[in-house]
């Protein structure tokens, strides 16, 4: 601790900087701000309640599925007719729950609510700029997410109920209001809401590349930067790429729904009449969604590898094993991801030569990702563990990502697949390496750095059960759907009462739905934590976790600006914990190589010269 | 009442947790903790991992080996099932390997390696050799189950034998029609314009091959014999899946899909082997197709080749059960069509017909 503090003096004593104080109005201050943390936490508190939304949801269907016989008359204050005059949830009800749930959880929670917290938080913080490139474009980012939250969550209470053919929203189901009545107004606000999305992720994510690339502080090369922020840099690239593409989907989709045209509509005979559409296509849309679907469960979850990697190699007191394999795995999973999309419709009527294609290159992008995970564990091995709440759900995160990443293998296997597609075990698959693991990163993210969010720590002991109650609420929810998926249960149902084949396992059903609302329950403990904490939390030290990235080196509640000096300059590599020599279990980036003989490595002893030399010339 | 009451209860719970929460973080205040960076609590945290590990291991085993109440294996009834279902314990095996193995290594790592003030972690940033076999080892793993995969995919995915059984099905919100070729062993052409309420299937008799089509309540196909299924949707996308044929295909209006397989067991033989005198192989929706996608059921019959062939020809052609439609033949096909459909006396079917609308009038 004594080594930061004198830096900081030190950086103090040369600055030339002077803040010019002017006082922000309330509104310039929290509401239309245009500081990245600030930003940071208006996303993070948006994506707070839209889990609350989409969790609940989920537990109402969970309650369908688990307890079909149950009268869900004391829900009808809420759901108003949806409720059945026999006291049951309406089965066109239940899939707008389902379509909605899915949603809302990867639109608004795991990609706004994770990546647009994460990166405009941390990305100027760690590479030590004094904001994002653009103040503005960030603000407009947040808005547009805004906009976009109102417009859907409007859609959650219209006439004809929200969008609910499936949150891939496949046409001609989401095309034609005579399908379903979701496919009406809810349909057309979904997309509208969705537009606006994909604006707030563009001009996010154009000023996170922009960021990273042009205001790293002297010194923090692109072999420097935190593993953290290579994810949000690489998340930012692939969402560049890939949401135009959805946007486009979308676009062809309002016009089959508004003006007539046949981009996804062929001769198609609906409530007793022939449409004239000819010659569309609706595997086309498949393409366009899934070219970006695909590459959206990376944009999910490489930003939760990044916090995972920066918490569990603080928290292990050790460097993160095989940095570069990391960052390179990273890289190969982003390319890997445009090229693996049509491996979500191998028995969509794809050609099967096609298929073919796509298992190969599905099955390769689980080497990068073994890769990571076998990273992961290395770094533990031999460390000396310290179990921080963040720490515990970044293990939870491995651990699922694991789980989850495994049964993959048998997805992306097209002969296998003709049996699982759209199965509960498909289910259990994307909810554990995607849903599951991404939260956990998000979770982990928001322990770790509250204290530097609001300058006070969260309670440890409400984290471990909030932890426990989780981690083994989550495995005791998708762990059983493996065997009803494997038994061919097929999602999307609303009762298995109508087949023989699905008769059974009534009990374990019943049995997820009680672990869901468990899970579910649990998360109130986390969010009573961080309300309360957040006011009346302890407070915090300035490096409460001992970690070596530049943001720690800021004072405990960094004003506009995040230095009050001049910026720390960086001379290391983020991950230099328990380093032969050292005297402290770790060296922060900013601590000049020179001032650290005694532990420097042999390529760092060269480098340590000219760095001097470097410094007097400055 | 009873709701205030509840109301209040939960009021006064939450409020005595909240009291409890607040008394004992003032008392760990007091007692100073939260001074150091490893909390009180590293070493319980570092246990219960290690606890996890070997109940999630029990519980993995118990459940997966007999300890639920019903088998989660449907039976097979289909040639190439048997293929993808060895395939998928294949791959079964080996990620459940992998799943134990690295669980192990994490949690036992985690429990292991806890924090201790007198030992220094172990600095160790890489190892090109370990990255080396930890990427090549699975890359080679992958790679076999790719090829096997791939070979079973490309053998389920070939064009039809000739001798197929052809067997039209057809989605619609929300069940399914059937048809089949008739003696013809051709099927008839199809326009979604000719589709009404009687004419489901949407048969377009100005082709003579749709003459002697017929259109059966149930599958019926013949064991032993290669059958194809000939897809397609009418309003939007379903998907047919049956699972104990491990056969799937979305059904995708204006793209016809297909799928052949080949059935081993009979309805009856299943009904033996699975001890259940009512078994039943089942059609089912696998893509969200709105309000009653849920309740998209087909009974699918599984009969010995000469059953088959018998049951084949005792079906009589739509056409003759809807012989109204026989206006829609163009006039050169009128009588082509009344043989191959076997209308006899087309005079007194229209009266009988004549008669029906008579009485509905």
């Amino acid at each position: 601790m004594s080594v930061t503090d004198i830096q900081i003096t030190e950086d103090l004593a040369h600055d030339d900087h002077h803040e010019e104080h002017h006082e922000q109005s309330f509104i310039e201050k929290y509401i239309f701000s245009t500081d990245h943390k600030t930003i940071a936490k208006q996303f993070l508190i948006t994506g707070i309640l839209w889990a609350i939304i989409g969790g609940g949801l989920s537990i109402i269907f969970r309650l369908q599925l688990g307890f079909p016989e149950m009268s869900l008359e004391w829900l009808r204050p809420v759901l108003g007719k949806w409720i059945t005059a026999t006291g049951k949830l309406d089965s066109e009800f239940y899939l707008a729950l389902v379509t909605m749930h899915g949603t809302i959880m990867v639109f608004f929670v795991l990609t706004a609510g994770l990546s647009g917290t994460f990166s405009n938080f941390l990305i100027p913080l760690q590479i030590g700029a004094r904001d994002m490139a653009s103040g503005f474009m960030n603000m407009l980012s947040y808005w547009f997410f805004f906009l976009s939250s109102v417009v859907m969550f409007v859609s959650l209470f219209i006439e004809t109920g929200p969008a609910s053919g499936g949150w891939t929203v496949y046409p001609p189901l989401s095309a034609l209001p005579q399908a379903i009545q979701g496919s009406a107004a809810g349909m057309t606000l979904w997309l509208v809401s969705m537009v606006f999305f994909i604006a707030s992720t563009l001009l996010g994510g154009i000023n996170y590349i922009t960021t990273v690339i042009n205001l790293r502080t002297e010194g923090m090369s692109f072999s420097r930067l935190p593993l953290t922020i290579w994810a949000f840099f690489i998340t930012a690239v692939i969402g560049l790429l890939s949401f135009p593409v959805l946007f486009a989907a979308a676009l062809l989709l309002v016009f089959d729904r508004s003006f007539g045209t046949s981009f996804y509509l062929s001769e198609i005979y609906i409530g007793g009449e022939a449409l004239p559409n000819m010659g569309g296509s609706p595997i086309l849309y498949q393409h366009l969604f899934w070219f970006l679907g695909h590459p959206e469960v990376y944009i999910v979850l490489l930003p939760a590898l990044g916090i995972t990697s920066e918490i569990i190699a603080t928290n292990s007191r050790k460097p993160i094993f095989g940095y570069k394999a990391m960052i390179g795995s990273m890289l190969a999973i982003a390319f890997l991801s445009f090229i693996v999309w049509a491996h979500h419709m191998f028995i969509s009527g794809l050609n099967p030569f096609l298929g073919s294609v796509f298992m190969f290159l599905t099955l390769i992008i689980a080497v990068p990702s073994a890769v990571k995970a076998f990273n992961y564990i290395t770094t533990l091995w031999k460390g000396n563990i310290v179990f921080t709440p963040g720490m515990l759900f970044s293990i939870g995160l491995v651990s699922f990502f694991i789980s989850g990443g495994l049964t993959g293998i048998f997805l992306g296997n097209s002969a296998l697949d003709i049996n699982l597609h759209d199965t509960y075990f498909v289910v259990a698959h994307f909810h554990l390496v995607m849903g599951s693991a991404s939260f956990f990163g998000l979770m982990a993210g928001v322990y770790h750095w509250f204290p530097k969010m609001f300058g006070r720590l969260m309670d440890e002991r409400l984290g471990y059960i909030h932890f426990w109650m989780t981690f083994v609420g989550v495995y005791l929810v998708f762990f059983p759907l493996h065997y009803i998926g494997i038994a061919g249960f097929p999602r999307r149902y609303y009762s298995f009462t109508n087949f023989d084949a699905f008769s059974s396992f009534t009990d374990l059903n019943a049995f997820v739905s009680i672990a869901a609302i468990l899970t579910f329950a649990a998360q109130f403990i986390f969010l009573f934590n961080f309300f309360y904490s957040m006011y009346r939390g302890r407070r915090t030290p300035l490096n409460p976790w001992k970690s070596t990235t530049l943001e720690w080196t800021t004072p405990i509640d960094p004003g506009h600006g995040n230095w009050p000096g001049a910026i720390p300059k960086v001379y290391r590599w983020a991950y230099d914990y328990s380093k032969p020599g050292a005297e402290d279990d770790f060296i922060p980036q900013h601590i000049p190589l020179s001032s650290t003989p005694e532990s420097n490595l042999d390529h760092e002893k060269e480098l340590a010269k000219s760095e001097g030399v470097a410094d007097k010339k400055s | 009442m009873l709701n205030t009451i509840i109301i209040v209860a939960s009021v006064l719970i939450i409020g005595i947790l909240l009291s409890i929460f607040r008394v004992t973080t003032l008392v760990g205040v007091i007692k100073g903790e939260g001074k150091s960076n490893v909390g009180s609590g590293n070493k319980t945290q570092a246990t219960l991992m290690m606890l996890f590990l070997i109940s999630g291991i029990i519980g993995f085993f118990y459940f997966s080996f007999g300890g639920l109440d019903e088998s989660y294996v449907q039976p097979i009834a289909s040639k190439h099932g048997v293929v993808t279902e060895r395939l998928f314990w294949i791959t079964m095996g080996i990620t459940c390997t992998v799943f134990i193995l690295t669980q192990i290594f994490l949690f036992y790592f985690a429990f292991k390696y806890q924090h201790s003030t007198d030992r220094k972690a172990y600095f160790f940033p890489h190892n090109n050799k370990l990255e080396l076999f930890w990427t090549g080892v699975p890359a080679i793993v992958l790679a076999v189950l790719i090829i096997s995969g791939w070979r079973a995919w490309v053998d389920i995915t070939a064009i039809a034998p000739d001798n197929a059984e052809v067997v039209e099905i057809m989605g619609y919100q929300y069940a399914w029609a059937v048809r089949y070729p008739g003696a013809d062993k051709k099927l008839g052409d199809y326009d979604y314009k000719e589709i009404d309420a009687t004419n489901q299937l949407g048969i377009d008799f100005s082709d003579r091959n749709a003459f002697d089509d017929f259109v059966p309540r149930e599958i019926h196909i013949p064991k032993g014999k290669p059958v194809e299924f000939k897809i397609r949707a009418r309003d939007v996308i379903h998907s047919v899946y049956a699972p104990h044929f491990r056969l799937q295909m979305n059904a995708v209006p204006g793209m016809p899909t297909r799928f052949w397989f080949e059935p081993t067991k009979s309805t009856a033989d299943m009904r033996e082997e699975t001890g259940n005198p009512d078994f039943n192989y089942e059609l089912v929706c696998n893509k969200i197709c709105g309000k009653g996608h849920f309740a998209m059921k087909y009974i699918i019959v599984v009969d010995e080749p000469a059953e088959y062939e018998e049951w084949y020809a005792a079906q009589d052609p739509w056409l003759k059960v809807n012989a109204d439609y026989l206006s829609q033949v163009p006039e050169n096909l009128k009588e082509a069509a009344k043989i191959a459909s076997k209308i006899e006396n087309i005079d007194e079917i229209q009266s009988v017909d004549g008669l029906s609308i008579g009485s509905f009038k």
